[in-house]
Order: structure tokens, then sequence, then C-alpha cells
């Protein structure tokens, strides 16, 4: 469960950007979770949710998209935009031209996409 | 008064405050010329039992030290003390990895002349993989008699590491595993995996792995000259 550490590291940005537009409190903030960042939505949703209280996003919603894997090909230098890596038939070789030189390209984001604020 | 609402485009990396510290010491130790090693696996897959085999091939060479990441007790830090080799423990108090800004919190302690330094984290296949130390090299391990069916229930582990190591080989002939199978699914993640077996029993792979550290030493130091 580091779910918990990373929404603390979450709130540090969220206070600071606060801060920075005058914010008078935070009631929608949006994040985008790579699949392959090892974080999993529901824990961080329950995360966000114990630790917003007391702070300036104390009544926010959380909202997560959560954005696919995406690999580049050496063999063939396609972009590869993929299925759900969870489901049995994920194949991480090249759709294209079948080559097993694949390279990650984005899936590994853990990303504060934006804030809805009151001022 | 009225409230007014409104979005702020932000677009920060919620680890981005991880990877600047991890940077920062990343910079710091190959500036000294210390290759830094991250092991990351389960609980028992034989972390503490390879860095004692390897230290002891390695340490009438070279300088090497270890930090150990628990969540409670100092235990590994004293089995690595036992073989002459000085150990740092980090205590993580619950949480389930280490976080760069632990590791720079006793940084000053780690002496600049070290060769190798290995920082074995807090058992775990999961946590562990999102954050970066600033090593130079990271390992995953994963022991016969876990199953071999596990690179890809932890994608992210194999997709970050640049070592995938086959522990306890000795039980091979006793257990259903497939280390061909295992290896050939680790590199369909990750094709850039240098894939080693070894047994802290017969000392397979032992030698190949420390000659491998030294080349990557070696690797480190040229750069910098
Ligand atoms: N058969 C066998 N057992 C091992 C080997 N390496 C470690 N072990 C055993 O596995 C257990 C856990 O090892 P340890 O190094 O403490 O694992 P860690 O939790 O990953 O640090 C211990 O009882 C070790 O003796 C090995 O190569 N072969
Ligand atoms: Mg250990
Ligand atoms: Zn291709």
């Amino acid at each position: 469960m580091h779910e918990l550490s990373i929404v603390a590291d979450l709130f540090t940005i969220i206070e600071e950007q606060s801060r920075q537009v005058g914010a008078k409190r935070v009631t929608k903030v949006r994040v985008l979770i790579g699949e392959l960042s090892g974080v999993v939505p529901e824990l961080f949703r329950t995360a966000f949710h114990s630790y917003k209280k007391g702070t300036i996003a104390d009544k926010a919603r959380l909202e997560i998209k959560v954005t696919r894997v995406k690999f580049k090909c050496h063999g063939c230098g396609q972009e590869i935009k993929t299925g759900d890596i969870s489901s049995p038939d994920f194949s991480y070789a090249c759709p294209f031209c079948g080559s097993k030189e694949v390279e990650l390209i984005s899936g590994r984001d853990l990303c504060l996409e934006k804030l809805e604020i009151e001022t | 008064m009225e409230k007014r609402k409104k979005e702020v485009l932000v677009l920060e990396d919620i680890l981005g405050s991880n990877k600047k510290i991890a940077s920062s010491i990343r910079k710091k130790l190959e500036e000294k010329g210390i290759l830094a090693i991250n092991l990351l696996s389960s609980p028992g897959s034989g972390k503490t039992t390879l860095l004692e085999k390897i230290g002891l091939r390695l340490k009438d060479r070279y300088k090497v030290g270890v930090i150990e990441g628990d969540i409670e007790t100092e235990r590994d830090a004293e089995r690595i003390r036992k073989i002459g080799l000085p150990a740092w423990q980090i205590i993580t108090h619950g949480a389930c990895h280490l976080e760069a800004k632990m590791l720079a919190q006793i940084f000053d302690r780690i002496p600049a002349d070290l060769d190798f330094l290995f920082i074995e984290n807090v058992g775990n296949l999961v946590c562990p993989a999102s954050f970066d130390l600033g090593e130079s090299l990271r390992f995953v391990l994963l022991s016969v008699p876990e199953g071999d069916d596990k690179p890809r229930k932890y994608p992210e582990a194999f997709i970050t590491s640049q070592v995938f190591v086959i522990t306890k080989a000795d039980l091979l002939p006793y257990l259903p595993f497939d280390a061909d199978r295992v290896t050939a699914e680790a590199l369909e993640i990750n094709p850039k995996l240098e894939v080693f077996r070894t047994s802290a029993i017969t000392g397979e792979g032992i030698e190949p792995l420390c000659q491998y550290l030294e080349k990557k030493l070696q690797e480190l130091r040229t750069k910098n000259a």
C-alpha cells in the first residue's frame, strides 16, 4: 500500500498550487494514473479520501483517468497502443511486425492533471 | 461574496519530488564512482543471502557497503555486519518501500570511497518499483519456490529493472518451475534484462554475477574519467 505515500506527495503539490493561484478551496482533483505505474486506482481513491480531511481539498471529488500503455517497436518503428495489460492474451510483442524489441514510452505516469478551485 | 469556480491546469508529476531527490543522489554517487544497486523482491526470495555471497566474493578487492530497508528490526544489517561489511539500516516503520528521501537522510554516513553500494529494499514486489532511489542498477529477484508465473503479474518490477536474478536455483529439481519459460516471459516484458541464475547453496551463478558487477563498475569509472 504505497498509495498513501503517493497521495501525501500529491497533497504537497495541491497545497502549493492552491497557494500560487489563491484558491480558497479545491473542489475537484483530476489525476492520470498509468496502467504500469504500479498504483491501484481503487487504493489511490481510498487513500485520497482519507487524506483529504482537514486540507484545502476537504470536499474535493477525485477523478482518475487510467492511461494506457504505449510502446515503440524497434523492429518497424511504429507506435503501439495496447489493450488491457492485465488480460491473459495481452502480448508485449509488436502486432505489426512481431518484433519483441519493444520499448515502453508511456504508461508509467502519475500526474496531477488539473484542479477545480474556488477563489 | 459569490464563489467563483475555475479550472487550473497543473500537469505535474506526482512522484516529481522523489525523482528530484533520487537524481541528486545518483549524481553524487556517480561522481564518487560508487555503483549503487537497488534489490527488489518478495520477502524471503534471498536478497540478504545473495548479498552475503556477493559481499564475501567482492570484499577483498573492493569496498562494499549495504543499506538495509526493513519495516522493523535491524536483523538484516546485523547479518551483513557479521561478514565484515558496513551496513546501514533504514527502518520504515510500516512503509512498504524505500523512498529517495529516506536515503538522503543517511547519505552523509556513506563513505565516499565505496566501490559498491547495495540497497536491499523492503520485501515487496509491487510498491518499491515506483520509487527511484538514485541507483545505477536495479535488480529484481525471483526465487524458485515462488513459482514461474510472476513476471507478468508484477510487470512494473521487471520493466524498471536492468537485471533479473532467479534465486534458489538448487531447488529447480524439486519444484515445477520452468526457468526457461520464466526467462522468456521476463524478456518479453523487458528485452534489455540481463538474466542470472544463482544458488547460495551450491554457489552457482555468483561468479558471473560478480563479474557483471565489476564490468558495470568499470563502465561507470570510464565514463567519469
Ligand atoms: N535452497 C536455498 N535457500 C535459500 C537460498 N538463498 C536463500 N535461501 C533461504 O531463503 C530464506 C530467505 O532468505 P533471505 O536472504 O533472508 O531473503 P530476503 O527476505 O529476500 O532477504 C532463508 O531461509 C535462506 O536460507 C538459495 O539459494 N537456496
Ligand atoms: Mg532480507
Ligand atoms: Zn514492429
